[in-house]
C-alpha cells in the first residue's frame, strides 16, 4: 500500500535523541595500535606487570587471528590502524567521591537523564558512569561495602582487589576467544566490576552506564561479575552515544561467574546511535557477552533490548556446569532504516539435570536486517538437559529482512529440546482494528509492538522496562507496513 | 445523522458499490441485507475508512460532516463504530490495556479529562454486565485464542464502552450460536437510545428478531434495490434473494 510506505518513511526519519556530542578536554592515546600504545594505556591506567603481560599476549593473538566473516551482516573492513584506543577526560586529581568530580562530567550524565547525585536518585540504584575509556563516578559505593559488596570501576578493582581481578578476568571469555574478545583484552579501558559476597542479596540494582563521546574513539570496556555462593544480583547495563557520520567501534567483554545457589540477572537496554536514515554513521556494536553456572543450582539470566548500534554482532550466553543451573535469554531486538543486527545466544549445558530458555523477538522495520543466531549444546554427560526456544520475527514494512539461523547439538539421549518459530507483520488488518476504535496509527503500532514483546519486557526491572518501552515506541514511530 | 449519496466504491479497480443512498436518523435501527457479494461488508468497512477500498463517486456526511474526508481514528472518535465481523487478534496487549487506550483517546479527541485506572475500571465494571461478559477474558490478549461467540460479545462490549452515535453491525450474528445472539442482541437493545442508530448488516432475518429493524434495505449488485420495514426480512426468509435477483437483471436486460 502507498500511504503506508509513506508512514514508513515519515516514520523512518525520526531523529536518534541522544545525537549530541560534549567538547572537553582529553587525555589520549596516539592514533593507532601496537604493543607501544598497549604499554602506554596500561602505564596511563598504573597497572600491575602482570596486566600488561596479559594485553600483550592477547594482543599478539590477536594479530594472528583473522576477522569473523560468518555473521549475516555487512560493513567495510575496519582500519584498526585509524582508531584511537583511548580516550579520558582530563581530571586534575583523581576524584574520591562524587563532590570532586567535574560538574560538566555530571552534567552530561544529567542531560541523558542518569542523575549521579545519589540524594537525587528516587530508586535504589547505584550506577557506574563511563566516559568513552574511564569510569568517571560510582554511586552508592558506601551502602554496598556494609554489606561486603564491591561495586567499583575496572581499573580501581585492578588497584584494590588485584587477587579478585586475577582470579577471574577471563575465566569466562578467555582472551583467545574471538577476533573482538582478544582486541578487548589488549586494548581494554575501563569498565565495572562487581563482587557480591558468600549469602548477600544486593539490595539495589547495580548499573552501567555507558557514553561514547570522542569522535574516532573505540570503546572497549570490560565488565566483570563475581556472585559467590547464594548470593543475588541484578544488573544493568544502558548506552547511547553521539550522533557522528563516522562508523565508531564498540567491542566489550562481559564475564559473569556464578557460584553454587548464586543468581546473576544481567538486562541491557542497549541504544547506540544506528546511523541516519540513509545508513550514514552508526557504531558497529560487536561484544562478547558470557556467563558461566560454575556451581550447581546457579542461575544466570540475561535480558537484553536492543535499538541502537548500525551493527550488532553479540551473543550472551550460557555454560551450565553446574548440575541443576539454570540460563536464560530474553531478547528484543529492533532494526530501522539500514541497521543490521545478528544476535542470539549460546546455551552450552555439562551439567546434569541443567536446564536453558530463550525466548528472541525481532522486530525489522525500513530496509534493515535483523538475525537470530543461537546455539543449544548438550554434553555428553548433561544427563536431562532441557532447553525451550522461542524465536519470533515481525516485520514492518516490505524492505526488511528477518532471519533465524538456530543450531542444535545434542549427545546425550535423555536431552528435551524444543524450538519453536514465528515470523508476522503488523497487519493492516490489526492497524484498522486499532483505528476504528478511535487509536491513531502510531499509538497502535506502540500498543502492537510492546504486545509482542511483552515476555521479555515483563523480565526488565521496573525502572527499566518503561524506559525499553517508550525506546521501542521511539524507534518504531511512524513504521507501518 | 448520517445521509449517503450515490456513493461508488471500488476495489483494486473493480467497482464493488454503484450509488449508494440511504438517509439514517437519529434513533434508528436500519437492517442492509442481501445475497453474498452484494456490497453489504464493503458499505460498512467504506463507512469505517478502510483504505484498501476507493471511494469513486458521491458523499457521505455524518452530523453534518464530510465523512469521507475524515481519517478512520477520527471518524471512531466522531462517534462511528464498527462491530467486525472477523475481529483480529492482538497478541500481549489486554482488551483492558487496549480499551483504555481507545477510551482515553477518543476522550481527548472529545476535549475530555482521560479516565484514571479507578474510575474506567468501574466503568468497564459496569458494562460488562450489559454484554454478561467474563473479568478474565478483557485481562486476556485481545481476541487471542476466542471462540467465535467471545469475540463478537467483546465487539458489542466495546461498543459499550466506547457510546458511539452510530453503530454498524457487520455480520455480527454469524458463527454465533442462539443463546450468544440472544445475549449480543440484548447487549445491542439496551445501548439504543433516541440519540444514537444503527446499521445492522446481516445476510439472515434470525438476527432481526432480536434486533427489530426500523427499515430494511436490499442491496444487491452494488445498489439498494428495495426498502420496506421488518416485514419485508420475513419475506425474504420465507422467499429467498432470487426472486428480487429475476426482478432486477430483467428489467436490466430490457
Amino acid at each position: 500500500m502507498s500511504k503506508d510506505n509513506e508512514i514508513l518513511e515519515e516514520f523512518t526519519s525520526k531523529e536518534y535523541e541522544h545525537g549530541w556530542s560534549v567538547n572537553y578536554e582529553a587525555d589520549e592515546a596516539a592514533v593507532g595500535l601496537n604493543e607501544d600504545i598497549i604499554k602506554w594505556i596500561s602505564a596511563k591506567k598504573e597497572e600491575p606487570s602482570w596486566l600488561l603481560e596479559w594485553r600483550l599476549k592477547a594482543f599478539r593473538t590477536w594479530q594472528e587471528m583473522a576477522e569473523p566473516d560468518w555473521a549475516n551482516v555487512t560493513y567495510p573492513k575496519i582500519d584498526f590502524d585509524k582508531l584511537r584506543y583511548y580516550s579520558a577526560p582530563k581530571q586534575s586529581n583523581k576524584p574520591k567521591n562524587l563532590n570532586e568530580v567535574d560538574p560538566e562530567l555530571l552534567a552530561i550524565y544529567e542531560r541523558l537523564g542518569i542523575s549521579l547525585n545519589e540524594q537525587k536518585r528516587l530508586q535504589g540504584i547505584a550506577v557506574d558512569a563511563v566516559l568513552d575509556s574511564v569510569s568517571v563516578a560510582t554511586t552508592f559505593k558506601g551502602t554496598l561495602s556494609k554489606l561486603g559488596i564491591i561495586f567499583c570501576s575496572f581499573s580501581e578493582a585492578v588497584k584494590e582487589h588485584p587477587e579478585l581481578v586475577k582470579k577471574y578476568l577471563g575465566s569466562v571469555v578467555p582472551m583467545t576467544d574471538n577476533y573482538y574478545a582478544a582486541l578487548n583484552s589488549a586494548v581494554f579501558s575501563d569498565g565495572s566490576f562487581c563482587y557480591i559476597p558468600k549469602g548477600v542479596r544486593c539490595p539495589m540494582e547495580l548499573s552501567t552506564y555507558f557514553r561514547i563521546n570522542a569522535a574516532n574513539t573505540g570503546q572497549f570496556e570490560r565488565t566483570l561479575i563475581v556472585a559467590e555462593e547464594e548470593s543475588y544480583v541484578s544488573y544493568l547495563e544502558g548506552c547511547t552515544a553521539p550522533q557522528r557520520d563516522e562508523n565508531q567501534l564498540h567491542a566489550a567483554v562481559v564475564e559473569i561467574y556464578a557460584a553454587a545457589h548464586a543468581e546473576v540477572k544481567y538486562s541491557t537496554v542497549q541504544n547506540w546511535f544506528p546511523g541516519d536514515k540513509n545508513g550514514k554513521g552508526g557504531i558497529y556494536n560487536f561484544v562478547t557477552k558470557r556467563g558461566i553456572c560454575a556451581g550447581d543450582h546457579s542461575k544466570i539470566s540475561w535480558t537484553q533490548v536492543e535499538t541502537g548500534s548500525a551493527v550488532t554482532w553479540k551473543y550472551p550466553s550460557c555454560i551450565l556446569k553446574g548440575d541443576y543451573s539454570i540460563g536464560e535469554f530474553y531478547s528484543v531486538a529492533v532494526t530501522n532504516n539500514y541497521q543490521q543486527a545478528d544476535t542470539g545466544t549460546k546455551m552450552i549445558h555439562i551439567g546434569k539435570n541443567t536446564k536453558s530458555r530463550i525466548v528472541s523477538k525481532g522486530i525489522s522495520a525500513g530496509k534493515s536486517q535483523n538475525s537470530y543466531r543461537g546455539q543449544v549444546q548438550v554434553m555428553k554427560r548433561a544427563d536431562n538437559a532441557r532447553n525451550f526456544s522461542q524465536c519470533d520475527s515481525l516485520l514492518m514494512g516490505d524492505r526488511c529482512g528477518a532471519h533465524t539461523f538456530p543450531y542444535i547439538d545434542i549427545n546425550n539421549p535423555s536431552a528435551k529440546v524444543e524450538h519453536e518459530a514465528t515470523t508476522s507483520k503488523i497487519g493492516e488488518d490489526q492497524i484498522f482494528y486499532c483505528n476504528q476504535r478511535g487509536i491513531a496509527t502510531e499509538d497502535a503500532v506502540a500498543l502492537i509492538v510492546n504486545g509482542y514483546a511483552k515476555e521479555v519486557l515483563n523480565q526488565l526491572p521496573m525502572e527499566f522496562a518503561v524506559e525499553a518501552q517508550k525506546l521501542l515506541a521511539l524507534t518504531l514511530e511512524g513504521s507501518v507496513g | 445523522m448520517l445521509s449517503i449519496k450515490n456513493l461508488h466504491a471500488s476495489i483494486e479497480g473493480t467497482p464493488i458499490l454503484r450509488g449508494i443512498n440511504l438517509e439514517v436518523k437519529a434513533g434508528e435501527v436500519h437492517a442492509i441485507m442481501g445475497p453474498n457479494g452484494s456490497g453489504k461488508s464493503t458499505l460498512a468497512s467504506v463507512l469505517a475508512g478502510r483504505e484498501e477500498y476507493e471511494v469513486t463517486e458521491g458523499e457521505v456526511t455524518f452530523k453534518g460532516k464530510d465523512l469521507l474526508d475524515l481519517a478512520p481514528e477520527d471518524r471512531a472518535r466522531e462517534g462511528v463504530f464498527l462491530a467486525f465481523q472477523y475481529p483480529v487478534e492482538i497478541p500481549g496487549v489486554s482488551s483492558t490495556n487496549f480499551l483504555r487506550t481507545a477510551v482515553n483517546q477518543v476522550r481527548e479527541y472529545r476535549g475530555l479529562e482521560p479516565l484514571d485506572a479507578v474510575k474506567f475500571l468501574s466503568l468497564m465494571k459496569e458494562k460488562m454486565k450489559l454484554v454478561e461478559i467474563d473479568q478474565k477474558l478483557l485481562s486476556r490478549a485481545l481476541n487471542e485464542g476466542f471462540s467465535g461467540g467471545e469475540k463478537k460479545r467483546n465487539e458489542i462490549f466495546q461498543m459499550a464502552m466506547l457510546e458511539p452515535t452510530l453503530s454498524i453491525l457487520d455480520e455480527t450474528d454469524s458463527g454465533l450460536d442462539i443463546d450468544a445472539l440472544k445475549v449480543v442482541s440484548n447487549g445491542v437493545n439496551q445501548l439504543k437510545s433516541a440519540d444514537n442508530a444503527t446499521i445492522v448488516v446481516t445476510h439472515y432475518q434470525r438476527l432481526l428478531d432480536y434486533i427489530v429493524p426500523d427499515y430494511v434495505h436490499v442491496l444487491y449488485k452494488g445498489r439498494i434495490v428495495k426498502s420496506g420495514t421488518k416485514e419485508l426480512a420475513l419475506e425474504l426468509e420465507e422467499k429467498g434473494y432470487d426472486w428480487i435477483k429475476e426482478e432486477i437483471d430483467s428489467a436490466a436486460t430490457v
